[in-house]
C-alpha cells in the first residue's frame, strides 16, 4: 500500500477522521438546504415562479445538472449517515451505563442527534419517494403536466398544494422539520468545532448562528405546510 | 561497634568538587549498560527522573510506584516554586549565593560539599525542564520570569503559577513515558515496595506487593534506588498525601541503611487549621499569603473566648485590641519571618489561649488592610484561586472575614544517610530526594525541595552510579539467591500476621493516636519530659496494635486497609527512633526546636543584638555532625553513629531575624 | 448530618456489581466528601464488613487520583474542584447521594470505586513528550517563547489526568485529555518539531484504547476540575488534520 493510501485509511478509521468526515459531508447539505428552502418558498409567489423554477432547474446543463447534483448530495448524505451510525455504535460500547446519571451542560439537541438523524433519514426516504420519485401517487400523472412559456413543464406548484393538502404528509413533514431543527442547531456548530474553526471568542457567535441558521430553515420550511395545510393556501 | 562514615567528599577547591568528581568517576560502555538492571522505588521528581535519565543512557530501569500512574507522585503539590542560580534577574545572585543561603537555612548542618552541587546543577535542572516543555511563568519579551520566595534577598525562584511541582513532575513523568514506551523502562504502577533484599551485603533487590492482585514478588538487580519522599506522615495529619509512607525507607533502614537526622522536621505555618477528628489531611496555604497578609490573634484571652464561641466576629475587634505579634516581635522581616519562627510563634499565641478557631488552634491571617491598600481586585489577582481554595474547604470568604491558619507538617529534612555519589551505608543501596538526608540540613529553604529532587535524578545520580555498577559484575545475584526465598517468606508472614489479628480498632485510630503523641511531643517544639513520655507512649500504641488492629479482607486483593496497616505499622516503629534523635540532640536548630534550649534575655547574644530571646540555640560545640542511626530491634534504642561535619567556606553564624 | 449512600460495590474486575445502601450518620458539614466516607469506613470496618474501596490521595485536589462519580456527575455539584476538594456543606440533610466509580470500558473496575486508568499512561507514552535526552538542552533563555502562547500551553497543561472528562461524555470519549496534552506541548517551540508524531501518535492510541467519539457536547469540559477548555479539541482536530496531510505529503 503507498503512503496516500495508507494515510488515508488510517485517517479514515480514526476517532477525528471520521468525525471530520461527518462534519464535511454536513457542509454541502447544511448549503443546500437554503437553496432548496428558497426555490420551494417560490410556492408563495405563484404557480407560474415555481413552474419555471422547476423547469429551469431540470433543464440546467442540459438536464444534467440536477441529476449531478442528486448523485452528489445522495452520496455525501449517505456517507453522513453511514460515518455517524459507525461512531455511534462506537459511542455505545465505549460507555457503560450509570446507575444514576446527570447532565451537566450538554444541550438536548446534542444529545438526541441520532435519534434527530435517523428521523430525518426516515424522512428523507420519504420525502423522495413522495415528490422525486412520486411513488404511491399521480404527481407523475397527466393531471400534473403543465407548460411554461410554451413548454412543456411539470406542474410542481399544485403537488405541493395536493401533496400538502393530505395531513400525515404535512404532520410527519412538521416533525421532521421540527427534529432537523434541533439537528442543525447543534451540527452547524460542531462543523467549527470539528473542523478546529471554533475558539473561546467565537463560541458565542457561532453558537447564535448556529440556531439562527436552524431557525430559518425551519420556519421557511414550516411555512409551507401551515399556510396549505392550516390555513388552505392554494386550496 | 561504631560504623565508619565515609562521605566520599572529593578533595579539592568547593567549587570544583563536582567536575573534578565526574572526571575521575568510572565510566561504563554503552553496550555494558544494558547488563545492568537499577530498580527504581519511587516515581515523583527525584525517582522518575532518575527512571528516566539513566534509561536514555542504556541501562535497564525497572519504576516502581505505589500510585496508579508515575504522574500522581506527591511532587506533584509543590505549589511555590524552584530554585535556580541562573541570575537572570541581574540581582547579584550565584551558585556561592544560592549554596550559602541553602547552608544557612539548614542551619548549619548539612554537608558542604553536597549543598554546592546541588547550586551548581540549579541551573541545568531549569534548562533541561524548559526544553521538556515545562510552562514556566513568562514576561511579555518571551524569558522567563521569577520571583523571590521564602523571604530569599533575590529573585531565583522559577515558577508555573501555583502549580510548579505538578508541571515540573508532569516533564519528568513525560520523559518516563517515553522511556517506556521505547523499552527502556518498565513501570510497576500500584506496586508497593515492602523489603529490601540484602544479598552478601549488597543491595540488590526488593520484595514487592501488586497492590491490585496482592501478588508478592521478587526483583533482582544490579542497584536499587529509593526515591520514597518523606515521613510527615507519621505525624498522621500533615500535608502529604494520604498515601505516603516511610516503608521503603524503614525497611531498608532494618536491613542495615542508618537513619540520619529523622528530628529534623519542618513545619509549615500556613495551613488550614484542623476542624474536628474526621480530619484526614491539612491543607496547605501557600507561603505567598504571607507577603500581604497581616498575622494576628486578639490582645485578651477573653476576646478570643468570645470569638471560638461566636459571640463576636473578628472585624469587630479594635485596632487596639489586636497582637500582630509577628511584627511586633520581629519588626524588620514581621510577617515574613522564617516557616519555624512564624510557626513556634503561632503555638505559643494559642497556647495562652488566644487562638481563634474552634478548637482553639488557629490565628488570623487578615487581607483587609492589603484590600483597602490595593483594592480587592489586585489581591483577587495575586491570590483568587488560593482564596477560593480556601473557601471552598473552610466556608469563610476570606475578603470579607480574616482566614485561619495554623501550622502543620509539611517536610522532613531527615531521611537515610548517603554519601557524595548518594550511596547508603549498604552498598548498592542509593537514595534520593526527600527520602535522603543529604542536602537541606535541619531546615529546608522554600523552593529547594524541587530542586533537590531534580538535581538528585537528573543529574547526580546518573554520573555517581557509575562508580559503583563498575565495581560490580551484571547479574551477580539472581533470583535463587537464597536471600530473596527468606525474604519473601518475611514479608507474607508479616501480611499474614496482620490479618491473623481481627481486632477492633481500625488502622486509622491507631495511626490518629500516633499522630497526636509525636504532635504533642515531637512536633513544633520539644523537651525531654516530653520525648521520653513519647517514647513510653509509642511502644503502647504499637502493642495494642498488633493485638487489636482490625483489617477486614484478605491478602489477595485491593485491600485498602492492609495497604494502611503495613504503613502504619512502620510509623510505630519510626516514630521511636524520631524521639530518640530528638531527645538526644540537646539543641535547637532548624526544624529541631527543644524548649530548653534557646536564647533568653541573659544571654550574651541577646544583650549585644545578635539575636533575640526565644530564638534556636544551637551547640556547634557538641553537635555539628550527622546523626546516623543503626537499626537494632523493635523497641531498642537504636545505635548512634556520627558523621562529623567540616565547614570550610562557609562560618557557622546565629541567625537573626529580628 | 444524616444521609443515604447508594454506593457502587464490585468485588473485583470481574464482579457483575451493585448498588448498595449505606447510612451515613452524624457527619460533621465541614468534612469534606472523602472524610464522610472515611466516616463510613470507620463504622463498616468496626462493624466487622469490608470497607468502600476509592481512590484519593493528594485530597487536596492535585494529584487526580479521586474519582467518584455523584449523583451522575463526575466529582460531584460543584465546578472546577475534584472529589477531594468537594465539602458536606454543600449537600442538606436527608439527602440521598448516588456515587459511582467513573465509567468508560475503557477504564474497568477493578474494585467498588476504583478503577484502571492506566489507558491515560499509554497515550501519553505514544506522544505526550519532547524527546530531549536529559543534559541536551540549550539554555534557558535560548528560546523566547511568546506570551500568549507560554499562557495557553499552561492552560492546557493543568489537567491533572483524573478521567472526569471521559466519565462525563456519553461516548466516554477521551479528546478533552488527550488535546489538552497534545495542546500544551504544541503551543510550544520546545514541542513544534515533534507536533505531528505526537497529534498521530496519542490519537491512534486514544482509539485503540477504547475511548468512544466526541460529539461536542461539552460535558468533559463542565465536569473537569481544571476547567480545561474544549477549545483544545478544536485545535487539536485541525491539528490532526494538518498532521494527516503532512505525512500524506512528507512521510517516506
Amino acid at each position: 500500500m503507498n503512503v496516500l493510501a495508507r494515510t488515508t485509511t488510517s485517517f479514515a478509521r480514526s476517532s477525528i477522521g471520521k468525525k471530520i468526515i461527518v462534519a464535511l459531508t454536513g457542509i454541502p447539505l447544511l448549503l443546500f438546504l437554503p437553496g432548496h428552502l428558497a426555490g420551494n418558498l417560490l410556492v408563495f409567489v405563484g404557480p407560474d415562479a415555481i413552474n419555471e423554477y422547476g423547469l429551469w432547474l431540470h433543464n440546467l446543463g442540459h438536464g444534467a445538472a440536477v441529476w449531478v447534483a442528486r448523485a452528489g448530495l445522495l452520496a455525501v448524505f449517505a456517507i453522513h449517515v453511514i460515518v455517524t451510525i459507525q461512531l455511534t455504535r462506537q459511542n455505545k460500547a465505549a460507555r457503560p451505563a450509570y446507575a444514576h446519571p446527570g447532565t451537566i451542560q450538554a444541550s438536548r439537541s446534542s444529545r438526541i442527534m441520532i435519534w434527530s438523524g435517523l428521523t430525518i433519514l426516515a424522512f428523507v426516504i420519504y420525502h423522495i419517494l413522495h415528490f422525486t420519485a412520486r411513488v404511491g401517487n399521480d404527481f407523475g400523472g397527466a393531471a400534473y403536466k403543465t407548460t411554461v412559456h410554451g413548454e412543456p413543464a411539470h406542474d410542481v406548484y399544485k403537488m405541493m398544494i395536493d401533496g400538502f393538502s393530505w395531513a400525515p404528509a404535512s404532520i410527519f413533514y412538521m416533525i421532521a422539520l421540527t427534529l432537523l431543527c434541533s439537528h442543525l442547531s447543534h451540527g452547524f456548530a460542531s462543523v467549527f468545532q470539528t473542523l478546529g474553526l471554533r475558539s473561546a471568542k467565537t463560541e458565542g457567535l457561532i453558537k447564535f448562528l448556529g440556531w439562527a441558521y436552524a431557525l430559518v430553515i425551519w420556519l421557511g420550511f414550516l411555512s409551507i405546510p401551515v399556510a396549505i395545510w392550516i390555513f388552505g393556501y392554494g386550496r | 561497634m561504631s560504623l565508619v562514615l565515609d562521605s566520599k567528599v572529593p578533595p579539592g577547591p568547593l567549587d570544583q568538587k563536582w567536575s573534578q568528581h565526574k572526571i575521575n568517576s568510572a565510566l561504563i560502555n554503552p553496550a555494558n549498560k544494558r547488563k545492568f538492571t537499577i530498580l527504581v522505588v519511587g516515581s515523583g521528581l527525584a525517582g522518575g527522573a532518575a527512571a528516566a535519565t539513566l534509561s536514555e543512557l542504556g541501562y535497564k530501569v525497572k519504576c516502581f510506584c505505589y500510585q496508579d500512574s508515575p504522574r500522581r507522585a506527591h511532587s506533584i503539590a509543590a505549589q511555590g516554586g524552584i530554585n535556580a542560580a541562573k541570575n537572570y534577574q541581574n540581582d547579584g545572585d550565584s551558585v556561592f549565593r544560592l549554596f550559602y543561603d541553602t547552608i544557612k537555612g539548614g542551619d548549619f548542618r548539612s554537608r558542604e560539599a553536597n549543598v554546592y552541587r546541588l547550586a551548581e546543577v540549579s541551573a541545568n535542572i531549569i534548562d533541561q525542564c524548559v526544553a521538556q516543555g515545562v510552562p514556566f511563568a513568562r514576561e511579555y519579551g518571551g524569558l522567563l520570569d521569577n520571583r523571590s520566595f521564602g523571604g530569599a534577598q533575590v529573585k531565583r525562584t522559577f515558577y508555573a503559577r501555583g502549580q510548579t511541582g505538578q508541571q515540573l513532575l508532569l516533564g519528568c513523568y513525560q520523559a518516563l513515558e517515553k522511556e517506556i514506551r521505547r523499552g527502556g523502562v518498565e513501570m510497576f504502577p500500584q506496586t508497593e515496595m515492602l523489603d529490601l533484599v540484602v544479598a552478601d551485603g549488597h543491595a540488590k533487590g526488593i520484595i514487592t506487593r501488586d497492590l491490585r492482585t496482592g501478588q508478592i514478588d521478587a526483583h533482582v538487580a544490579d542497584a536499587v534506588i529509593l526515591a520514597t519522599g518523606g515521613y510527615g506522615n507519621a505525624f498522621y495529619l500533615s500535608t502529604n498525601a494520604m498515601g505516603c509512607n516511610v516503608m521503603a525507607a524503614y525497611r531498608a533502614h532494618r536491613r542495615g541503611a542508618l537513619f540520619a537526622n529523622p528530628c529534623y522536621t519542618q513545619i509549615h505555618p500556613t495551613c488550614i487549621p484542623v476542624s474536628g477528628d474526621y480530619q484526614s489531611k491539612l491543607t496547605l496555604m501557600s507561603e505567598s499569603l504571607r507577603n500581604d497578609g497581616r498575622i494576628w490573634v486578639p490582645r485578651e484571652k477573653a476576646t478570643a473566648e468570645k470569638l471560638r464561641q461566636g459571640a463576636i466576629e473578628p472585624r469587630e475587634i479594635a485596632e487596639e485590641d489586636r497582637d500582630y505579634y509577628l511584627e511586633r516581635k520581629y519588626p524588620s522581616f514581621g510577617n515574613l519571618s522564617p516557616r519555624d519562627i512564624a510557626s513556634r510563634s503561632a503555638k505559643e499565641v494559642c497556647d495562652e489561649g488566644r487562638g481563634v478557631a474552634p478548637t482553639g488552634k488557629g490565628v488570623f491571617l487578615d487581607f483587609r488592610d492589603a484590600i483597602e491598600r490595593d483594592g480587592a481586585e489586585a489581591i483577587k489577582a495575586r491570590y483568587g484561586n488560593l482564596f477560593q481554595m480556601y473557601e471552598k474547604i473552610h466556608g469563610d470568604d476570606p475578603y470579607a472575614t480574616p482566614m485561619q491558619i495554623y501550622p502543620a507538617v509539611h517536610y522532613t529534612m531527615g531521611g537515610l544517610w548517603v554519601d557524595y555519589d548518594l550511596m547508603s551505608n549498604i552498598p548498592g543501596l542509593h537514595v534520593l530526594g526527600e527520602a535522603n538526608f543529604s542536602d537541606h540540613g535541619a531546615n529546608r529553604l522554600g523552593a529547594s525541595a524541587l530542586m533537590q529532587g531534580l538535581a538528585d535524578g537528573y543529574f547526580v545520580i546518573p554520573a555517581t552510579i557509575a562508580n559503583y555498577l563498575a565495581t560490580q559484575t551484571p547479574g551477580s545475584v539472581t533470583a535463587s539467591h537464597p536471600e530473596f526465598k527468606r525474604c519473601k517468606e518475611q514479608v507474607r508472614d508479616r501480611i499474614a500476621t496482620i490479618l491473623q489479628v481481627r481486632g477492633r480498632r481500625s488502622v486509622d485510630s491507631f495511626h490518629r493516636e500516633l499522630g497526636t503523641t509525636l504532635w504533642d511531643h515531637c512536633g513544633m517544639e520539644r523537651n525531654r519530659e516530653g520525648l521520653q513520655k513519647a517514647l513510653k507512649e509509642i511502644p503502647r500504641i504499637r502493642d495494642e496494635f498488633w493485638e487489636n488492629v482490625a483489617v477486614p479482607g484478605n491478602a489477595s486483593e485491593l485491600n485498602q486497609e492492609l495497604e494502611k496497616a503495613g504503613r502504619v505499622a512502620d510509623f510505630l516503629e519510626f516514630g521511636e527512633l524520631l524521639c530518640h534523635d530528638a531527645l538526644h540532640r540537646e539543641e535547637s536548630c532548624g526544624g529541631h526546636f527543644r524548649t530548653e534550649y534557646q536564647f533568653t534575655a541573659d544571654d550574651e547574644e541577646v544583650r549585644d543584638g545578635r539575636t533575640q530571646p526565644g530564638e534556636a540555640k544551637r551547640d556547634d560545640t557538641h553537635f555539628t555532625y550527622v546523626a546516623a542511626w543503626e537499626f537494632t530491634d523493635v523497641g531498642k534504642r537504636p545505635t548512634l553513629h556520627k558523621e562529623p561535619l567540616h565547614f570550610e567556606e562557609v562560618t557557622p553564624s546565629i541567625r537573626s531575624y529580628k | 448530618m444524616n444521609l443515604t449512600l447508594k454506593v457502587w460495590r464490585q468485588d473485583g474486575p470481574n464482579d457483575k456489581g451493585r448498588i448498595e445502601t449505606h447510612e451515613a450518620r452524624d457527619i460533621p458539614e465541614e468534612a469534606s466528601f472523602l472524610e464522610m466516607l472515611d466516616i463510613v469506613n470507620e463504622g463498616i470496618i468496626t462493624g466487622g464488613g469490608a470497607p468502600i474501596a476509592f481512590d484519593h490521595d493528594c485530597r487536596e485536589g492535585i494529584c487526580g487520583t479521586c474519582s467518584l462519580t455523584i449523583n451522575g456527575v463526575p466529582h460531584g455539584p460543584d465546578r472546577g474542584v475534584t472529589a477531594c476538594q468537594l465539602h458536606m456543606r454543600r449537600f442538606r440533610d436527608g439527602d440521598t447521594i448516588w456515587i459511582e466509580p467513573f465509567r468508560a470500558h475503557a477504564f474497568p473496575v477493578l474494585k467498588d470505586l476504583v478503577v484502571d486508568r492506566s489507558a491515560f499512561d499509554r497515550i501519553i507514552a505514544a506522544g505526550g513528550y519532547v524527546s530531549v535526552r536529559t543534559g541536551a538542552a540549550p539554555d534557558a533563555h535560548a528560546i523566547p517563547v511568546e506570551k500568549e502562547n507560554a499562557d495557553a500551553a499552561f492552560d492546557a497543561a493543568t489537567c491533572i489526568g483524573c478521567g472526569a472528562c471521559v466519565a462525563a461524555c456519553k461516548n466516554a470519549s477521551a479528546m478533552l485529555f488527550v488535546s489538552a496534552k497534545a495542546s500544551h506541548l504544541n503551543h510550544l517551540p520546545q514541542g513544534e518539531p515533534e507536533k505531528h508524531r505526537r497529534v498521530l501518535g496519542m490519537v491512534r492510541q486514544m482509539d485503540e484504547e477504547g475511548f468512544g467519539n466526541c460529539t461536542n457536547q461539552y460535558e468533559c469540559e463542565a465536569a473537569c476540575p481544571k476547567s480545561i477548555s474544549v477549545d483544545n479539541i478544536a485545535l487539536l482536530n485541525r491539528n490532526y488534520a494538518a498532521a494527516t496531510a503532512h505525512e500524506a505529503a512528507v512521510a517516506p
